[in-house]
């Protein structure tokens, strides 16, 4: 077990956002609208609460958005 | 499923944005890139051969997109052969077409169409790798290493503090949450298991997973605020399964 920094951030990996946030299923209904809104320059967070929380807090559905916003990005 | 804790604004889903100002040339290609898009929608939506086009281009796209995402993950499948990679990404983009076009009407466009088909074959292929790479790991589900999490030898007065939060975590998991909250936490948080292995190995879903760990976290976190710590400082952005 590790201390300082490597501490915090594990408690804060273990605890998760502690925010309101949507479910895996929402986020899939709305990643796509998500990363539209981020890749053109708009406040994705502010137009769809709950997603960034949940992106924080599942590491899987963190994958996917940013594996879909490099993508759209390079096509 | 009642884990919704906001609303995630669907009225938001039928808005048009304004577009912030760009140079004309990006411009130029993003209108590109959203008439390519709307042209593939249109010939889905159509029958006969503009709809087989249409299909076969879509397919094209979506492997494109299973490559990306294997790509990404090459690391831990690197074990594989090309063609077991080529399988892969064909089984993924086979898989995502069919969903995609099984629900095509519910489309609404509140995306570029594209980026709504990539994300069905990025699930597929993330899902597939993930399961690849773990198929021939043992996940524990009994596991008890959430006891050994606190740090025996702090210095500074911060890690004072974390060791201290991280022993009232330990003695939380133990008393605050269920067994099955356990498992899940200690799979999911501790161990790093990825979510659609474990889904896997206990037949059920991402969502139905991720709500336990929710609950398990809401839990954990009340237990702390009881005990007195200040949980404020401790939010993250996300990590890598």
């Amino acid at each position: 077990m590790s201390s300082g920094h490597d501490a915090r951030d594990r408690i804060a990996r273990l605890l998760g956002p502690g925010e309101p946030e949507v479910t895996c299923e929402q986020c899939f209904e709305l990643l796509d609208q998500y990363v539209d809104l981020e890749l053109a320059g708009h406040d994705a967070d502010a137009r769809l609460p709950g997603m960034r929380a949940h992106l924080a807090g599942c590491p899987a559905c963190h994958e996917d958005h940013e594996s879909l916003r490099d993508l759209v990005r390079r096509t | 499923m009642s884990v919704l804790l906001t609303s995630p604004g669907r009225g938001a889903s039928r808005r048009t944005y304004a577009r912030p100002r760009v140079s004309s040339s990006a411009a130029d290609a993003d209108l590109a890139r959203a008439g390519r898009s709307q042209a593939l929608l249109d010939g889905l939506r159509q029958v006969g051969p503009a709809h087989d086009a249409a299909v076969a281009e879509l397919h094209g796209l979506l492997l494109r997109g299973a490559h990306h995402e294997l790509g990404r993950r090459r690391s831990a499948l690197a074990e594989l052969s090309r063609d077991e990679l080529e399988d892969l990404a064909t089984q993924a983009a086979d898989d995502a077409l069919v969903a995609i076009l099984a629900k095509l009407d519910t489309f609404r466009g509140a995306s570029r169409f594209t980026t709504w088909a990539y994300k069905f074959v990025l699930l597929e292929a993330g899902v597939r790798a993930r399961r690849r790479a773990w198929q021939d790991r043992e996940v524990a589900l009994d596991d008890t290493s959430w006891r050994r999490l606190a740090d025996p030898a702090p210095g500074t007065q911060q890690e004072v503090e974390d060791a201290a939060l991280l022993r009232a975590t330990v003695a939380a998991i133990a008393t605050a949450l269920t067994p099955h909250q356990r498992r899940v936490f200690t799979a999911l948080a501790l161990n790093g298991v990825p979510i659609d292995v474990l889904a896997q190995r206990l037949g059920t879903t991402r969502g139905a997973l991720y709500k336990a760990l929710h609950d398990a976290r809401r839990a954990l976190r009340r237990a702390l605020a009881d005990a007195g710590y200040d949980l404020h400082d401790h939010g993250h952005d996300g990590g890598a399964t």
